[in-house]
């Protein structure tokens, strides 16, 4: 005969992972919540003031402007490094010695550490000693980053073009890998063209490895931090001034934590909206018949 | 158009094929009829798929040449050759509707939508998909896939041929055999020369007027599902047709017929002059499970053997038996009393065969059976 064991045991096998997750992201958290609703002004010193960080940090024009920048350039490299890596998958070698050495260049940005690119763009993009910039120069073109905010956008999204676009190409490049050799046996006898190909065969078969790509490519451009930081400092002026330095500088800077931490939440959740209205969109594409 | 004719052809998959292993299809020739319902038969690594896809020209043969009612069509790419090809898994696409899938190697040839859209009715109607017109293809059932699939061959009325690579493959039993009866039934409306790869007997012999039976690379029998029964030509064709293959047991020359073990085989004086001249040792003993004779008691000339076990197959049985060592499988009817123990069995002699080399030794050649003109 079985007995019927009543016991809450289980708990203890969950247990670590409630640990795990609450010291790396309740407890955390929270604590940028506590700081987001008081004025502290030393250890001993805080007064709760409600919403209030929450209302003037909606109305402050330096982080809206950043805000808004932060915008831009996330659609900037999507629109670019999205288009671009497909393009690059598609045209990469997929048999031979050649298609291991074109995997390894192209993984090669990936591999380096964020402030080294920074630091690589930096000396770079030199009007008067780096490669890219003295050759812009020297074709005729005015192009000085560190004076010129175009430049310097411009620089920027270079950078994070080159940076990041691989890994659009290597997804897709997996997700090519993915379709069988028939469906492009069938579209050549169905006199498929080269973009009918593409259209109906790869795009559709990419859509979930992009999906994945592109949620990705928003999250880390719309948190970028490093790579700017090192390369303009924010600069010219605010120019290339993004929300995870306006941030940093508010909080560190200026020692204004409640608003900093009020923005922060913000901040956390337009992320968490912008990724979740996408998903919700493609799920909802993917279901209509 | 399409009688679709091999000339000498041989293919590697190696840029320097040195020995005749080498070959995926080994030198061969061959001619499909136009209008006819052939399969092409084999297990797995044979050579069925490599054939196939010289033929619709996705691979392009190392020699030989591929002839479509006599024009070489070598070096004409797949898109140009007026054939369609069904995979063994359902290609469709995904993001079309089944109207559009249907609709896409016409839309490829610029053919006008009103047109268009006559003829992918009428073909959607003959594959009864034509409630299935509006849905997204990705949300079929598998054989659904499959009769688009086979349905983007069909609404092109420039196709003289289509090849079916193993199509059923993925497809449940019971649907299996309606869409046998389908493709059949286009066969007769259309006119149209299928070829049919498949490594699955009962398959092919529902589908197929004529069965090629591919083993090695090379064709080893070409003939309706009853000649290949009753008359296999090659060892292999004796084995992988029939349930179970026939029984092939290894035997030496000597006086009066064949001998295995201890056991003599006697042939008649005709075979016996046939054999003379051969100096092989690869010689085998073929009678198929159906044909060997139980004798109900001793009888004079039977072979004693050790029956081993029975199984019951419902309308049938089959019997394993030991011969002189040599085990051997007999299929009786249902009705017929199992012998336990000892049986006593003989070779009709009309239905013992006797390959050397692999090949069947054949005495009566033209007989009354006229062999149809290839």
């Amino acid at each position: 005969m079985q007995r019927k064991v009543r016991d809450n045991k289980a708990w203890f096998l969950v247990l670590p992972v409630f640990i795990l997750v609450a010291f790396s992201a309740i407890v955390p958290i929270m604590t940028v919540v506590n700081y987001s609703v008081q004025d502290i002004f030393d250890q001993n010193t805080a007064y709760f003031v409600g919403a209030e960080w929450y209302r003037e940090m909606l109305r402050n024009p330096a982080l809206l402007d950043s805000l808004g920048r932060q915008f831009f350039f996330s659609f900037s490299v999507l629109a670019i490094e999205v288009p671009l890596g497909i393009l690059i998958a598609l045209v990469m070698p997929t048999k031979g010695r050649m298609a291991a050495v074109s995997l390894i260049l192209v993984a090669i940005p990936l591999l380096i550490p964020w402030n080294v690119v920074g630091t690589i763009w930096q000396i770079f993009s030199r009007a008067d000693i780096g490669l890219f910039g003295y050759a812009v120069n020297a074709v005729g073109i005015d192009y000085n980053y560190t004076s010129d905010p175009t430049a310097a956008w411009l620089t920027v999204l270079l950078m994070d073009v080159w940076h990041w676009t691989p890994l659009i190409a290597l997804l897709c490049y997996s997700g090519l890998r993915a379709i069988p050799e028939a469906f492009y046996q069938a579209a050549r006898i169905d006199r498929a063209s080269k973009w009918a190909i593409f259209r109906h065969i790869q795009l559709p078969r990419l859509k979930s490895v992009l999906v994945i790509g592109v949620l990705l490519r928003f999250m880390d451009s719309f948190m970028i931090y490093t790579e700017p930081f090192v390369l303009t400092g924010g600069g010219p002026g605010n120019s290339t001034t993004f929300l995870s330095q306006a941030l940093t500088q508010m909080a560190i800077g200026q020692f204004d934590i409640g608003p900093a931490a009020a923005f922060s939440l913000i901040y956390y959740l337009i992320v968490l909206l912008v990724c979740y209205a996408f998903f919700t969109a493609i799920n909802q594409l993917d279901k209509a018949k | 158009m399409a009688e679709i004719r091999l000339k000498s052809l041989a293919h590697s998959y190696k840029s320097k094929p040195t020995s005749p292993n080498d070959y995926a299809i080994r030198e061969m020739n061959h001619v499909w009829h136009q209008g006819g319902a052939y399969a092409l038969l084999g297990p797995s690594g044979c050579g069925k798929s490599t054939l196939l896809n010289i033929i619709s020209g996705l691979l392009s043969p190392s020699n030989g040449e591929v002839l479509f009612d006599g024009k070489k069509v070598n070096d004409i790419p797949p898109e140009e050759r007026n054939i369609a090809q069904v995979f063994q898994f359902p290609v469709v696409y995904d993001s079309m509707t089944v109207f559009d899938n249907l609709a896409f190697p016409l839309r490829n040839m610029k053919m006008s939508e009103d047109k268009v859209h006559s003829r992918v009715i009428e073909i959607a109607a003959v594959l009864e998909l034509s409630d299935l017109l509006k849905n997204k293809a990705k949300n079929l059932t598998a054989d659904e896939k499959q009769k688009v699939s086979m349905g983007r061959g069909l609404v092109r009325s420039d196709v003289s041929a289509i090849l079916f690579d193993e199509p059923l493959t993925v497809i449940d039993p019971h649907l299996k055999w309606k869409l046998r009866r389908k493709l059949k039934q286009i066969h007769e409306q259309f006119n149209i020369t299928m070829v049919y790869v498949t490594h699955d007997q009962l398959e092919a012999s529902t589908f197929a007027d004529k069965i090629a039976v591919m083993y090695g690379g090379q064709i080893v029998q070409f003939g309706t599902p009853r000649e290949l029964f009753e008359k296999p030509n090659h060892a292999f064709v004796g084995y992988f047709i029939g349930s179970p293959g026939m029984n092939l047991i290894k035997a030496k020359k000597c006086k009066g017929g064949l001998m295995f073990n201890n056991t003599l085989v006697q042939l008649n004086p005709e075979m016996q002059v046939l054999l003379d001249p051969i100096t092989t040792s690869n010689i085998k003993i073929g009678i198929r499970p159906e044909f060997v004779h139980v004798w109900d008691d001793k009888a004079e000339g039977a072979f004693e053997c050790d029956v081993l076990h029975t199984e019951d197959l419902g309308t049938y049985k089959i019997i394993t038996m030991k011969l002189d060592g040599e085990v051997l499988k007999v299929r009786i009817h249902e009705d017929r009393i199992v012998p336990t123990k000892k049986a006593y069995i003989s070779f009709p002699e009309q239905w013992l065969k006797v390959y050397v080399d692999e090949y069947l030794v054949d005495i009566d050649e033209p007989e009354d059976e006229v062999k149809e003109t290839i």
